[in-house]
C-alpha cells in the first residue's frame, strides 16, 4: 500500500499536494495494478466516463470528488409537503435550504473562486431551492457562462419533472449529463397526499389532477432523457405510512423508462422547519427502516445509497459543507479561474484510484475466501480518499458498509453530531451518537479514547483504531477474517 | 387595479417575480414587494393574476 496518507485531504495547500505527487512518485510503482482503472467490470466504459469523476452518481467517485450547488433558481411550480423554503439556517443541513440566492453571474464567480480553492470540484449542480427547470431561464445562463470559463465542468440539474420536457432539447446541446428527478409517486391518489398543488401552463392545478398531470410530465421527460442518452438519477423520499411500500413500484417504473439510479432519501420531517409534515407530526423513517426498504429494491434499478441529501448551496465533498467559506462578501469582483490544483489533484487521483481498486479487489477476495456466511456492518469515520482517516470525535458522519458472503458494499452513511468539541467530548452527545449508531457491530476510526471506546462497548459496539490510514476495504477485509475465518477455524480444529 | 404581497407570510421563493408579465414584483429589502404603478393584475395578459396563482402559499398575492 502507497504511504499516501490523508494527502487527499480536502484541506491540503498546493505545496502539500506537490510534497504528496513527488512523494508517490518517488516510491516507484509498487502496486502490481499500476495503471489500471477502477472501473467496475460490470460497466459499460462510456457510462463510466461519464460517471467517474460524479460524487453523486459513482459511490466510488464520492471518496475523491466534490460538488457545488449554485442557488441560483428559487421559483417552484410545485409546492411539496415536505418542503419549506422560507427556512434557512447555517447549520441546517437539507434540500431546499440556502443562506443566499445568487445571480448567475455571482454564481459564475463563486464557482471559479471554489475551483481555484478545492481541487476535488468536477460537478456544478443546481438543485434548487426552487426547480430548476421552472426557473429555466436563470439556470442556463449560469451553465452558459460556467462552462464557457471552465470547460470539463460537469453540469447536472435537479427538478420536479414538471417543467423538465420543455428543456430536454436544451439540456442535451449544453452537455448537461446527469439529470435527477425527484419522483415520489406513480399513482396519483399516492401523489395526493404529497402535493397540494402544481402551477402547470400559467394555472394552479389541486387534488388527483396536479398529480395526475405531474405524473405524466415526469414519465415523459425521464424517457426523453434516456432517448437522449443523458443519465438520470431518480430521487424519491421515503415517507413512512404514505409512500414507503409503493416505491417498490416507482423503482419498477422508473428502471422501465432507463433510469440510471434510484435514490431513496428518508423524509426530514422536524416540527421546527415547518414543513407541513412537520407541523402535522408525519414522521421520517430510521436508518434501519430505509435499509430494509432499500434492500427489497435491491434487484430493480440501481440504489444509491450515498445521498447525504445536501443544502441547496453545499460546497465540498459529500458529506461536507464548505459554503460557509464561499458566502459572497468572501467573493471578490473579479476572479480569474485557475485551473492548476484541479489538474494536479485529478493526476494524483487517477493514480490512487488504480491502487484503491485494487485493494478493495483483494478485500473482497479475502471476505469471499473466508467461507463463512456472517455479515457485519461496520461504521467508519473518513475525510475522503477511501481511507480510515478521520478521529471518532471529529466525524461528522459515519459511512456505513456490509461485509458478507456477497462481498463489501457500501450501505449507506449515519449523520451524528460531533462529539469531540474543542477537546472536551460531551456526554450527551455520545449519547446521541451510540443511537445513530443503532445496529453497527464495529467502528473503524483513526483516532479513538477510552472513555468512548467504554461506552461503546457497554452499548454493544465495538471501536477501534488499529486501521487508521488504511484503505476501508482492506481494514473491513481483515476484521471479517478475524471474526469468521479464525471461527471457522477453531471449529474445524 | 394592483396586487400586493403579504409580507409576513411570503416565502421568499420569487416565483412570482418570475412569472409577472409586467415585471411589477421587485425584491426590496426584506422581502417581495409589487410596484402598483406597474401592476395591471394581469389584465391583457392573463386571465388569473399569475403572482396569485402561483405563490405557495394562499392569500399572500391579494388585492391592494
Ligand atoms: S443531495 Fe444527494 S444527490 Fe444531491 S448533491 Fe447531495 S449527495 Fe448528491
Ligand atoms: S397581478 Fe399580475 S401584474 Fe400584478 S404583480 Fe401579480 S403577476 Fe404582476
Ligand atoms: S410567490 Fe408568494 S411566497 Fe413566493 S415570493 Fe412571491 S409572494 Fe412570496
Amino acid at each position: 500500500m502507497s504511504a499516501l496518507m490523508i494527502s487527499l485531504d480536502s484541506l491540503a495547500p498546493v505545496s502539500s499536494m506537490d510534497a504528496m505527487l513527488a512523494k508517490e512518485t518517488s516510491g516507484g510503482c509498487a502496486s502490481s495494478s499500476c495503471g489500471s482503472s477502477a472501473k467496475p467490470d460490470d460497466m459499460d466504459l462510456a457510462i463510466w466516463e461519464k460517471i467517474k469523476d460524479h460524487p453523486c452518481y459513482s459511490e466510488e467517485a464520492h471518496h475523491y470528488f466534490a460538488r457545488m450547488h449554485v442557488a441560483v433558481a428559487p421559483a417552484c411550480n410545485i409546492q411539496c409537503n415536505y418542503c419549506n423554503r422560507k427556512y434557512d439556517c447555517a447549520n441546517e443541513s437539507r434540500p431546499g435550504v440556502v443562506s443566499e440566492k445568487l445571480t448567475p453571474d455571482q454564481a459564475r464567480r463563486k464557482v471559479i473562486a471554489v475551483a481555484n480553492e478545492v481541487p476535488q470540484l468536477s460537478v456544478l449542480g443546481i438543485a434548487g431551492p426552487g426547480d430548476a427547470c421552472y426557473d429555466w431561464r436563470k439556470t442556463k445562463a449560469t451553465f452558459d457562462d460556467v462552462s464557457r470559463e471552465i470547460p470539463d465542468i460537469k453540469l447536472c440539474i435537479s427538478t420536479n419533472g414538471l417543467a423538465l420536457p420543455d428543456h430536454v432539447d436544451e439540456l442535451a446541446e449544453m452537455n448537461v449529463d446527469h439529470v435527477t428527478i425527484t419522483i415520489n409517486m406513480v399513482a396519483p391518489e399516492i401523489g395526493t397526499k404529497i402535493y397540494p398543488w402544481i402551477f402547470y401552463q400559467n394555472r394552479r392545478y389541486t387534488g388527483l389532477e396536479a398529480s395526475q398531470i405531474l405524473h405524466e410530465r415526469q414519465m415523459l421527460g425521464l424517457e426523453m432523457l434516456t432517448a437522449r442518452g443523458i443519465l438520470t438519477k431518480i430521487n424519491s423520499v421515503m415517507i413512512p405510512g404514505v409512500n414507503d411500500e409503493h416505491l417498490i413500484e416507482v423503482n419498477k417504473w422508473v428502471k422501465e423508462r432507463g433510469a440510471f439510479l434510484h435514490n431513496v432519501m428518508p423524509l426530514i420531517s422536524d416540527p421546527a422547519h415547518g414543513t407541513y409534515f412537520g407541523l402535522t407530526g408525519q414522521r421520517g423513517p430510521k436508518a434501519m427502516e430505509l435499509k430494509a426498504l432499500q434492500d427489497k429494491l435491491e434487484g430493480g434499478a440501481k440504489l444509491m445509497r450515498h445521498c447525504r441529501q445536501c443544502r441547496a448551496d453545499a460546497v465540498g465533498l459529500l458529506g461536507e459543507d464548505r459554503g460557509q467559506e464561499f458566502t459572497l462578501d468572501q467573493i471578490p469582483d473579479e476572479v480569474a479561474y485557475d485551473p492548476a490544483r484541479r489538474e494536479t489533484y485529478r493526476e494524483a487521483v487517477a493514480r490512487e484510484r488504480g491502487d484503491h481498486a485494487a485493494a478493495k479487489q483483494a478485500a473482497v477476495t479475502t471476505v469471499k475466501g473466508t467461507e463463512a456466511n456472517g455479515t457485519l456492518l461496520v461504521a467508519v469515520a473518513t475525510k475522503g480518499g477511501g481511507r480510515i482517516n478521520e478521529h471518532f470525535g471529529h466525524a461528522r458522519e459515519f459511512q456505513v458498509y456490509e461485509a458478507s458472503p456477497k462481498g463489501i458494499s457500501f450501505v449507506g452513511h449515519r449523520k451524528v453530531e460531533q462529539y469531540c468539541m474543542g477537546g472536551f467530548g460531551e456526554d450527551a452527545t455520545l449519547d446521541g451518537v451510540i443511537e445513530a449508531l443503532e445496529g453497527i457491530d464495529v467502528v473503524l476510526c483513526a483516532r479513538i479514547g477510552d472513555c468512548p471506546k467504554d461506552s461503546l462497548i457497554a452499548a454493544g459496539i465495538r471501536a477501534t483504531d488499529a486501521y487508521g490510514f488504511d484503505y476501508i476495504e482492506t481494514a473491513i477485509g481483515a476484521l471479517y477474517a478475524a471474526e469468521f475465518g479464525l471461527e471457522l477455524l477453531a471449529e474445524s480444529a | 387595479m394592483a396586487f400586493k404581497i403579504i409580507a409576513s407570510q411570503c416565502t421568499q421563493c420569487s416565483a412570482c417575480e418570475f412569472e409577472c408579465p409586467t415585471g411589477a414584483i421587485k425584491f426590496k429589502g426584506e422581502t417581495y414587494v409589487i410596484d402598483p404603478n406597474k401592476c395591471t393584475e394581469c389584465d391583457g395578459y392573463f386571465d388569473t393574476q399569475q403572482c396569485a396563482a402561483v405563490c405557495p402559499v394562499p392569500k399572500t398575492c391579494v388585492p391592494a
